[in-house]
């Protein structure tokens, strides 16, 4: 079944977490839950395979968790406050994960977001349609 | 009788939480950032507030995707903070207030809020960074604290004008609390940040300083915003700015914004705080926490409105 469509599809570089994703995504989400006991990453560690067959994952999870593919997690159901306690077990500081995200090195990134970050401008809209900044509040109501 | 005396907005920044239990405060990128919240310790410590709700989110700590509250409303007497991979934050115990706790949500599903109680609960950087920037790192903490926990994790979180209607719900149940209380409301997190998908990093400072002026003069603007122009505009995750409508709903109407302060980056994020005092009718001793050209402006108002009388 294809994922229904959303207003927010249209967001580019973005996957919003939303009813169908927590589902699909709910044992890989578990799966970086147990990351928080001290035993279970040593034991992911150890064996990571081995380890993911204690969670019923799909194999196109598996495949992203396996190798730490970030954006595909997120489009299979990973919510980003998970998955951050995987890059977390890795030892990775969170720019690290975001810049595998954005495809940029770490470096990079920081210097991005020291010199005021990711412009909206540009980053609003697949379609293009809502390419301008829209007024606050004057939508509706 | 109790009643809310302000409504303050705080960054939740894990990393600005990392930066003080490291000892990094005086880095010059996190003093930038700490230099901002410098004010606010002293308006708070002036304006002693006997107890403080904050509405804040939990991230993947104390709720998994098991249970995804919309809205849980901390009624424990104390909640220990979370381990959340790196050993519990060295931070005191948030005592509760009760009483008060179950008296608003008592009060409030009433007045059709269905709100979950949660009678134990750890609570993660979400609540305690908030706390370090306005009350800095005291061995106890100054007040007791009611957690309110808001779903923005899960899309969709409550929309804006459920959050501001819950804020009028919970002053008229403070406000019918028997004891005197002065009790601040704190909305924690945002602003504008992505930090998930190919978009991470994403900023927008123009949409920030729109909704902070919108948030203190005339927040009816802000709570009829799609969740989408949340999301596009502020980031994926700058959907969170919802939580400070609850905040703002239990504050008057006309409020003084005291201080103000804004700044990019925390690490991933832009930082605003603000401070909004409701004006209170003939407390000249109740000003005592009050600090600021906007307070003493508007003091000075009120002395001339009640010399007229």
């Amino acid at each position: 079944m294809t994922r229904a469509q959303h207003d927010y599809d249209d967001i580019p570089g973005t996957f919003v977490f939303d009813a169908e994703r927590s589902r699909e995504g709910y044992h890989l989400n578990m799966f970086c839950m147990s990351l928080m006991k001290a035993e279970n990453r040593k034991a992911f560690k150890e064996n990571e395979a081995k380890y993911l067959d204690r969670f019923p994952l799909t194999p196109e999870q598996r495949e992203a968790i396996l190798k730490r593919q970030y954006n595909r997690m997120l489009e299979l159901g990973g919510n980003i406050y998970f998955t951050a306690k995987l890059g977390a077990t890795d030892g990775h500081s969170f720019q690290h994960m975001a810049a595998v995200m954005t495809n940029s090195t770490q470096e990079d990134y920081a210097k991005m977001m020291l010199g005021g970050g990711r412009s909206v401008e540009g980053n609003r809209s697949k379609s293009g349609k809502s390419s301008k900044p829209s007024k606050s509040g004057k939508k509706r109501g | 009788m109790a009643r809310i005396i302000a409504g303050v907005t705080s960054s939740h920044v894990p990393a600005i939480g990392a930066a003080i239990d490291l000892g990094k405060t005086e880095e010059p990128y996190w003093k930038r950032v700490f230099s901002g919240f410098e004010k606010s310790k002293e308006w708070m410590a002036n304006a002693k507030p006997d107890v403080a709700i904050v509405v804040y989110n939990d991230h993947a700590s104390a709720f998994s995707v098991e249970m995804v509250p919309t809205f849980a409303l901390g009624c424990a007497a104390e909640f220990p903070p979370a381990d959340e991979g790196w050993g519990p934050r060295p931070v005191p115990v948030v005592k509760g207030h009760p009483r008060l706790a179950s008296h608003i949500a008592q009060s409030v599903i009433l007045d059709e809020f269905d709100l979950t109680i949660v009678n134990k609960m750890e609570v993660d950087h979400g609540l305690t960074v908030p706390m370090n920037l306005l009350f800095g790192s005291p061995k106890e903490w100054p007040c007791p604290v009611i957690p309110l926990a808001v779903n923005v994790v899960l899309y969709p979180p409550p929309t804006g004008h459920r959050c501001f209607m819950l804020g009028k719900a919970i002053r008229k149940a403070v406000e019918s609390y028997p004891e005197d209380l002065r009790v601040v409301i704190v909305g924690t997190g945002g602003m504008s940040h992505q930090i998930s998908g190919p978009r991470a990093g994403l900023i927008n400072s123009k949409f920030d300083k729109a909704f902070l002026d919108n948030l203190t003069k005339d927040p009816k603007k802000l709570i009829r915003m799609p969740h989408l122009e949340y999301m596009r505009e502020a980031g994926a995750e700058g959907i969170e700015m919802v939580m400070w409508l609850i905040m703002r709903g239990a504050l008057d109407d006309k409020v003084d914004e005291v201080y103000r302060f804004y700044t990019v980056p925390a690490s991933n994020t832009a930082v605003g705080h603000i401070i909004l005092e409701n004006r209170l009718r003939g407390a000249g001793k109740d000003r005592r926490w009050s600090f600021g050209k906007a307070k003493t402006k508007s003091a000075a108002a009120e002395r001339k409105r009640e010399g007229k009388r």
